[in-house]
């Protein structure tokens, strides 16, 4: 265990209680332990349905875990927090279409009644930062996926949250802005130094980014299989012969796991 | 050439104008076989009409009806949305009244005319209150159901930003209801004009309503038609021009 972790996970299960008679109660998430350092990107890699977005709306708040802890910055979370940013793969529900883009980053800082001169320091600072100056009085109908990903970024950025929860945000991207993405999201990590956790299904993806990839197996009872640490600068290539092992090594978990 | 044909054919059906001149040509061949009493033709409803025009009772009646829909609309409106938005927002207010609400949104407002009239007595004040009641219960039941059809991530955005459950009410729920609140301002306005009419006719001396109901006494079937006309226009107009403020100013909202 690590001691400057600013996420831990302790014992971490989920069971969905039964739907009828018939049906048993269903185990999603069984004993989950993991430490994650202040400042990590951590990935975490799973196939579809194999409960890794579960396990992420339990750090976020929003689903109730059935047994263990979550404990962030030393205390055990209690609901959705502002430390915990969330960025939603789906974009279109998850950012307000009746205001601007200035006026979506710009959300938890208002709710907090910062004064204004503040509030639009940062707002303008985190518009920059994901390079979506210019584009400060378009609504959200006039912005690309790509665009609409950098104002969710943005918005938690603004609000101070120290830890990014990524559920597959590039998922409904073509492959050209995924990549484009992926980039600026390093690129904003590296500058800001978040704690960045990030699932996805993508293989190539979760070597692309991640410094720690944490392998979930098959749902029911998934279980992380192992976290394996990816030490290679950015911008990576994943041809380089060392993550093109580690691509290997990955896919082999995924082979067994799955009997392919 | 026959394209050019079919393309003009096809935008007369489009405007309308194909089933108007249908409509002038059936009602002019059944006039023919009816005497003016029974049928009055198009040219002699458009005469009456003229007359009624002229001396100014009918825009006085017009004027005076969407007076009454427009107060009792207003209030009805002002009243539903709040009351809408707690019963979505808040199961215990829902358990409450909704079946209030279930009871009395199938007696018409013209059921309640009688005793309307006894509470309120016989002046606007009766008419009015048809209109709000005729006007509340859609509004309610949409504005329920745009509560009720919020996003679930919209709701989590706020919470993980930092939102109180008030800061989320203001700042999610009302914005994100806007359209189905707007929905049920439409259906509130038609129900207010079906209302209204039957109130007039059985309860008023002035208003399109008892411009058509009196018309009979005097045997002007051509007043009664100008009458139903009027009703049918101001109505599709007025619905035309709410669309129209909903489509401008509450586009961000997803008006449409």
């Amino acid at each position: 265990m690590e001691v400057d972790a600013i996420i831990r996970i302790e014992h971490l299960s989920k069971t969905f209680a039964p739907l009828g008679k018939n049906d048993k109660e269903q185990c999603v998430l069984n004993d989950i332990n993991l430490d994650i350092a202040k400042g990590e990107f951590h990935v975490f890699l799973g196939w579809s349905g194999c409960g890794k977005s579960t396990l992420l709306n339990i750090i976020a708040g929003f689903e109730k875990k059935s047994s263990g802890q979550i404990i962030v910055n030393g205390e055990s979370i209690k609901g959705p927090g502002r430390e915990r940013g969330v960025v939603f793969q789906n974009a279109d529900a998850a950012i307000f279409p009746w205001s601007t883009v200035w006026k979506n980053v710009e959300y938890g800082l208002r709710i907090r009644r910062m004064p204004k001169p503040q509030r639009d320091e940062i707002v303008k600072r985190c518009i920059d930062l994901v390079g979506l100056n210019s584009h400060e009085n378009k609504y959200p109908d006039e912005l690309s996926g790509g665009m609409k990903q950098r104002v969710q970024i943005a918005r938690s950025i603004a609000n101070d949250s120290e830890i990014l929860i990524m559920d597959e945000p590039f998922g409904a991207l073509d492959a050209q802005t995924r990549r484009l993405m992926q980039n600026e999201v390093i690129n904003i990590w590296e500058k800001t130094g978040k704690t960045i956790l990030f699932v996805t299904h993508d293989i190539n993806e979760a070597v692309y980014l991640g410094r720690k990839i944490s392998i979930i197996s098959r749902a029911p009872k998934a279980t992380i299989i192992e976290t394996i640490e990816v030490e290679a600068a950015y911008p990576r290539k994943l041809d380089n012969p060392r993550l093109a092992g580690i691509i290997r090594k990955i896919q082999g978990f995924f082979d067994s796991e799955y009997n392919i | 050439m026959p394209n050019v044909k079919k393309d003009i054919f096809h935008l007369l059906t489009k405007k309308g104008i194909v089933t108007l001149g249908l409509l002038l040509l059936i009602w002019q061949t059944a006039a023919m076989f009816n005497s003016p009493d029974f049928l009055p033709n198009p040219l002699q409803t458009l005469k009456g009409g003229w007359e009624i025009i002229r001396n100014g009772v009918l825009f006085n009646y017009v004027f005076i009806s969407f007076m009454r829909i427009f107060v009792g609309w207003s209030i009805g409106i002002m009243l539903a949305i709040p009351v809408g938005l707690l019963i979505g927002q808040f199961v215990i207010v829902r358990e409450i009244f909704e079946p209030f609400i279930n009871f009395f949104r199938f007696v018409p407002a013209i059921g309640f005319l009688t005793l309307f009239l006894m509470w309120f007595g016989v002046e606007e004040e009766s008419k009015i209150a048809i209109i709000v009641y005729a006007t509340v219960f859609p509004v309610i039941i949409n504005t329920i159901a745009g509560v009720a059809g919020i996003s679930v991530i919209k709701l989590q955005v706020a919470q993980s930003q930092g939102a109180s459950p008030f800061q989320i009410f203001c700042t999610v729920t009302v914005p994100a209801s806007v359209p189905y609140i707007f929905t049920g301002v439409r259906l509130g306005l038609s129900g207010a004009i079906v209302s209204i009419v039957a109130a007039e006719m059985l309860a008023a001396q002035s208003g399109i309503g008892y411009l058509i109901y009196t018309s009979r006494l005097y045997f002007r079937t051509d007043w009664i038609f100008i009458g139903i006309l009027t009703l049918g226009l101001s109505g599709y107009f007025s619905d035309r021009l709410l669309r129209f403020f909903g489509r401008t100013l509450l586009r961000r909202y997803g008006v449409k």
